[in-house]
C-alpha cells in the first residue's frame, strides 16, 4: 500500500462510476435469478452477477495497484499506446476462431450423419448452427474487428486510446456477450431471426458496450496528431455506427416479463422479414465487409510496404459501398410474400453494388502493383491477397445470385451456403488471418513471426479445404434447385422431396472434409501464435511502425 | 478547389463524417421499410386469419426454441413445382401475426408453410420422436424430449398480452383464459372447447401427443404444425381482388 500514501491519488470519475454501476448490476442479477420464469434464464442472472462481482473487483483492485497518476499520453514525446485489450482482442479471436471452425465442423457432420446430433436437445443442429454463425461472425470476427479497429485507430492518429476502463470494458463486456449469446442457444434461448438471434438483454448489454465501443473509436480519432483521418478509419467508423444502427432496429422487442428471457418483436410478417434482412443483408455488408475493408487498407499496404493504389477510388468506394449496401437486403425475399416493387428494388441495388465492391477489391489487389514479387515470398501477404482476391469472386457472385431469375433455382438451397462460405473462409476469414499474422510480432514486440514454413501450410491446408468446400456446395445446390423443379415427360414433379435430400450425401462429406482442413489450418495458426508469442526472438527495438501513405500519385 | 479536394471536410472533421455516413446509410432503409407499413397492398384482405391459440402460440415458440427455421422455410412461392410440391403460394396475410416471421432461407427439409393437416397427430409424433422411423432416408434431429417435458405455459397469458399490446387482436377475455384454453385444446373431450372455437375459430382440439397424462411440448408443437397454413380457405380465395 505504498502508493496510498501519495496525496494525489484518487478514484478516477470512471473507476468509481463503473464500480458502482457493475456492483448495483450485480444485485439487480441476483434478484432476477431468483424470481426468473426459467432455470436457464437464473443460469445467465447468476452469470451476469459473477461477471459483474468481478468486475467490480478488478476495477477497485486496479485502483490500489495502480500509480498515482494515470498512463501518459506520450513518453519520450512519441504516443504512448495501449495495446493491452489489443493484445485481448487478438488471442481471443484465435480461440473463437477454432471453436466457430469446430462447431461449424461438427453442423456439417451431422447434416451428412444425423446420428451426430446424440438426441440431446443442446446438440441438435437447430440450436448449433446459430452457434456456429455467431461464433464465427461475431466472436471470431468481431474480435478480430475490435483488436484491430483499437490497433489501427490509434496507430494512424498517432495517440494513445481514449478512455482508462473503457476499452477494457468494450473488449471484456463483447466477449461477455458472446458468452450470453452462446450459451443461451444452446439452452433454448433464441429470437428466431437469423444472425440476431440473442434475446433482449443480451441486446441490451451489446447495446451498452457498443456504444462504448462508438465513444472510444471517435473519442481517439478526435485526439488524432494527423490532420486527415485515415481511409480505414472511416470503413470502421461506418461498420461501427451502422451496426448500432442495424442493430436497434432489428431488436426492437418487448421482454415478456423482467423475469423472462422471452420477448416479442414489435415488427411482424413481412415488414419484420423485410426488417430482418435489412438487418441480416448489411450485418455482412458492414461487419464482415466494411469492417474488414478497414483491415485490408491498413495491414495490405503495411505489409507490403507500398502505399495504397488510389485515393480517389478508396473515396468513391467507400460511399459508394455504404450507400448502396443497405437497399441490398430484399434480395433475400425473392418471390415471397415481400411486395414485387420492394424486391425488384433489392435487386437492381445489389447488381449495382457489384461496381463498388469490385472498385475496392482493384485498389487492394493494386497496391500491390510494384511489390508482386512478395507474393512469392512472404505467406502473411499471400493470406491477405488471396483474401481480396476470393472477395472480389464472392462479389460477383452475390449479384449474380440476386437476379431473380437465378435466385429462383439458388434461393433455398446450399448453392447460397457455399456463397455465404466463399466470402467467409476465403475473405473475412483469410483477411483475419493476415491481420492476426501482422498483429502478433507487433504488439508482442518480435522481430518476425515463430514460423513462416507453419504460414504456408496454413495457406495451403486451408485453400484446399475452401476448394473443397464451396464446389461441393455449388453442385449441390443447383442439383438440388433442379431436382425440385424437375418433371417427368408425363407433366408430374420428378423426385419426391426425400430423394433430393438423399442425393446431398456425398456433397455434405465432401464438404465436411473441407471444413476439416480449415479448421486443421487454424490450429497450426493457433501453435505458430503461441510459440511466437512464447519464444518468438526480440524485435530490436520497438517497432517504427510509421502510418502507410494514404495519397497515391493522382 | 478540385472536387476531390473538397472531401477534405469528411477527412477532417469527424463530426461530419458521422452525419455524412449516417445520413447515407439511412436513405436505402426508409425508401424501402417506410412504405410496407402505409401502403394498403401490401397485405392482402383475406378471410380466415386469426391470432394463434395459447397453445399453437406456445408451439410455435417452442418451433424457434429449437431452431427449425434453420432448415425449413414456410414461404410457398408462386412458381409451378412449388406450388404443386406444397400448396398455394403463401400470402402476407397468412404471416401477419408472426413474431418473428419464420419464413426461413433454407430448405435442408421441406417448407413447412402448407404442412397443416397433411400428416395424421401419430404420424407427426412419431416423426419428431425419430424421424427415421418414418423417413428413412431423413437427416433431421429427433427430438425425443418434446413428449417428455411438460410444456411451461404459467405465463402464456403475459405473452398473449404483449402481443396484444402490439396490436395483435387477443380481447381481455383472451388473455384471460389463456392457461385454461391450452389444456383445453390438448383435450378433445374438454368441456370448453367449443367456447374456445368461438374465440378462436377453426381451433382443432384434441389430444395431439396422445399421451392423457400431460400437456406436453409435443402437444403444443404439433397443434403449431398442424395448423400451419390452414386458416385461408384457398376454394373461396380470389387472387385477382389482391392483385398487387
Amino acid at each position: 500500500m505504498a502508493q496510498a500514501v501519495a496525496p494525489s491519488k484518487g478514484m478516477t470519475f470512471g473507476e468509481a462510476g463503473s464500480a458502482l454501476a457493475f456492483a448495483g448490476l450485480a444485485l439487480l442479477s441476483i434478484i432476477i435469478a431468483a424470481k426468473a420464469y426459467t432455470p436457464e434464464y437464473a443460469f445467465h442472472a447468476y452469470l451476469f452477477a459473477a461477471a459483474s462481482v468481478a468486475a467490480t473487483f478488478a476495477i477497485v483492485n486496479r485502483y490500489y495497484d495502480r500509480p498515482a497518476q494515470l498512463p501518459p499520453q506520450t513518453v519520450g514525446g512519441k504516443p504512448n499506446y495501449n495495446m493491452g485489450p489489443v493484445k485481448f482482442a487478438t488471442i481471443a479471436s484465435v480461440i473463437w476462431g477454432i471453436a466457430g471452425f469446430t462447431i461449424g465442423l461438427l453442423i456439417a457432420l451431422q447434416l451428412a450423419f444425423p446420428a451426430l446430433n446424440f438426441d440431446t436437445s443442446w446438440l441438435s443442429f437447430g440450436r448449433m448452427r446459430p452457434l456456429h454463425t455467431s461464433a464465427v461472425i461475431f466472436a471470431f470476427g468481431g474480435n478480430v474487428l475490435i483488436a484491430s479497429s483499437f490497433y489501427v485507430v490509434q496507430r494512424t492518429c498517432r495517440a494513445r486510446m481514449v478512455g482508462d476502463i473503457a476499452p477494457w470494458f468494450v473488449v471484456l463486456g463483447y466477449n461477455f456477450f458472446i458468452v450470453i449469446a452462446g450459451t443461451g442457444y444452446l439452452l433454448g434461448i433464441t429470437q428466431g431471426k437469423e444472425y440476431a438471434e440473442p434475446e433482449w438483454y443480451a441486446d441490451l448489454w451489446l447495446t451498452i458496450v457498443w456504444v462504448a465501443y462508438l465513444l472510444v473509436f471517435l473519442g481517439t480519432v478526435m485526439r488524432r496528431k494527423e490532420p486527415h483521418i485515415y481511409v480505414a478509419n472511416w470503413f470502421y467508423l461506418a461498420f461501427i455506427l451502422t451496426i448500432a444502427v442495424l442493430h436497434l432496429g432489428n431488436n426492437a422487442t418487448i421482454p415478456v416479463s423482467l423475469f423472462s428471457p422471452k420477448s416479442y418483436i414489435v415488427w411482424s410478417g413481412v415488414q419484420d422479414a423485410l426488417v430482418q434482412w435489412w438487418y441480416g443483408h448489411n450485418a455482412v455488408g458492414f461487419f464482415l465487409t466494411a469492417g474488414f475493408l478497414a483491415i485490408m487498407y491498413y495491414f495490405i499496404p503495411k505489409r507490403a510496404e507500398r502505399p495504397v493504389y488510389s485515393y480517389r477510388l478508396s473515396i468513391i468506394h467507400f460511399w459508394s459501398l455504404i450507400f448502396m449496401y443497405i437497399w441490398a437486403g430484399p434480395h433475400h425475399l425473392h418471390y415471397t410474400a415481400l411486395p414485387d416493387w420492394a424486391q425488384t428494388l433489392g435487386m437492381v441495388f445489389s447488381i449495382m453494388l457489384w461496381m463498388p465492391s469490385w472498385g475496392g477489391m482493384i485498389n487492394g489487389l493494386m497496391t500491390l502493383s510494384g511489390a508482386w514479387d512478395k507474393l512469392r515470398t512472404d505467406p502473411v501477404l499471400r493470406l491477405m491477397v488471396v483474401s481480396v482476391a476470393f472477395y472480389g469472386m464472392s462479389t460477383f457472385e452475390g449479384p449474380l445470385m440476386s437476379v431473380k431469375a437465378v435466385n429462383s433455382l439458388s434461393h433455398y438451397t446450399d448453392w447460397t451456403i457455399g456463397h455465404v462460405h466463399s466470402g467467409a473462409l476465403g475473405w473475412v476469414a483469410y483477411v483475419s488471418f493476415g491481420a492476426i499474422y501482422c498483429l502478433v510480432p507487433w504488439l508482442w514486440n518480435k522481430k518476425e513471426l515463430y514460423s513462416m514454413k507453419a504460414v504456408s501450410w496454413h495457406f495451403w491446408i486451408s485453400t484446399l479445404g475452401i476448394v473443397l468446400y464451396i464446389s461441393s456446395m455449388w453442385v449441390a445446390g443447383i442439383l438440388q434447385g433442379l431436382m425440385w423443379r424437375a418433371y417427368t415427360a408425363l407433366g408430374f414433379l420428378e423426385y419426391s422431396f426425400i430423394e433430393t435430400v438423399e442425393a446431398m450425401h456425398p456433397f455434405y462429406v465432401i464438404r465436411a472434409l473441407g471444413g476439416a482442413l480449415f479448421v486443421a489450418g487454424s490450429l497450426i495458426m493457433a501453435w505458430n501464435v503461441w510459440k511466437t508469442i512464447s519464444s518468438g526472438q526480440e524485435a530490436e527495438e520497438v517497432s517504427q511502425a510509421t502510418q502507410p501513405a494514404l495519397i497515391a500519385a493522382e | 478547389m478540385s472536387f476531390w479536394s473538397r472531401h477534405k471536410i469528411f477527412e477532417t472533421n469527424s463530426i461530419i463524417l458521422v452525419l455524412g455516413v449516417l445520413i447515407v446509410i439511412s436513405i436505402g432503409g426508409l425508401v424501402e421499410i417506410v412504405p410496407l407499413f402505409y401502403l394498403k397492398s401490401t397485405i392482402e384482405k383475406v378471410e380466415g386469419i386469426r391470432p394463434y391459440t395459447p397453445l399453437e402460440l406456445a408451439g410455435r415458440n417452442i418451433y424457434v426454441r429449437e431452431g427449425c427455421y434453420n432448415c425449413h422455410s414456410q414461404m410457398v412461392r408462386p412458381l409451378r413445382d412449388e406450388v404443386e410440391r406444397y400448396g398455394h403460394y403463401s400470402l402476407a396475410a397468412e404471416s401477419m401475426y408472426d413474431r418473428p416471421f419464420q419464413w426461413g432461407s433454407k430448405r435442408t427439409g421441406p417448407d413447412l408453410a402448407r404442412l397443416g393437416n397433411k400428416y395424421s397427430d401419430d404420424w407427426h409424433r412419431d416423426h419428431l420422436k425419430d424421424p427415421r422411423a418414418v423417413v428413412p432416408g431423413s437427416i433431421m434431429p429427433s427430438y425425443p424430449w418434446l413428449e417428455q417435458n411438460e410444456l411451461d405455459a404459467k405465463a402464456i397469458a403475459q405473452d398473449l398480452k404483449v402481443q396484444a399490446t402490439l396490436g395483435v387482436p387477443y380481447s381481455e377475455e383472451m388473455v384471460k383464459k389463456a392457461e385454461n384454453d391450452i389444456r383445453t385444446q390438448a383435450n378433445a373431450d374438454d368441456p370448453n372447447t367449443a367456447d374456445l372455437a368461438q374465440r378462436y375459430p377453426n381451433a382443432q382440439s384434441r389430444n395431439f401427443d396422445g399421451n392423457p397424462q400431460k400437456v406436453t411440448e409435443a402437444d403444443a408443437l404439433i397443434a403449431y404444425l398442424q395448423m400451419l397454413g390452414t386458416q385461408v380457405d384457398f376454394k373461396l380465395y380470389d387472387n385477382k381482388a389482391n392483385v398487387r
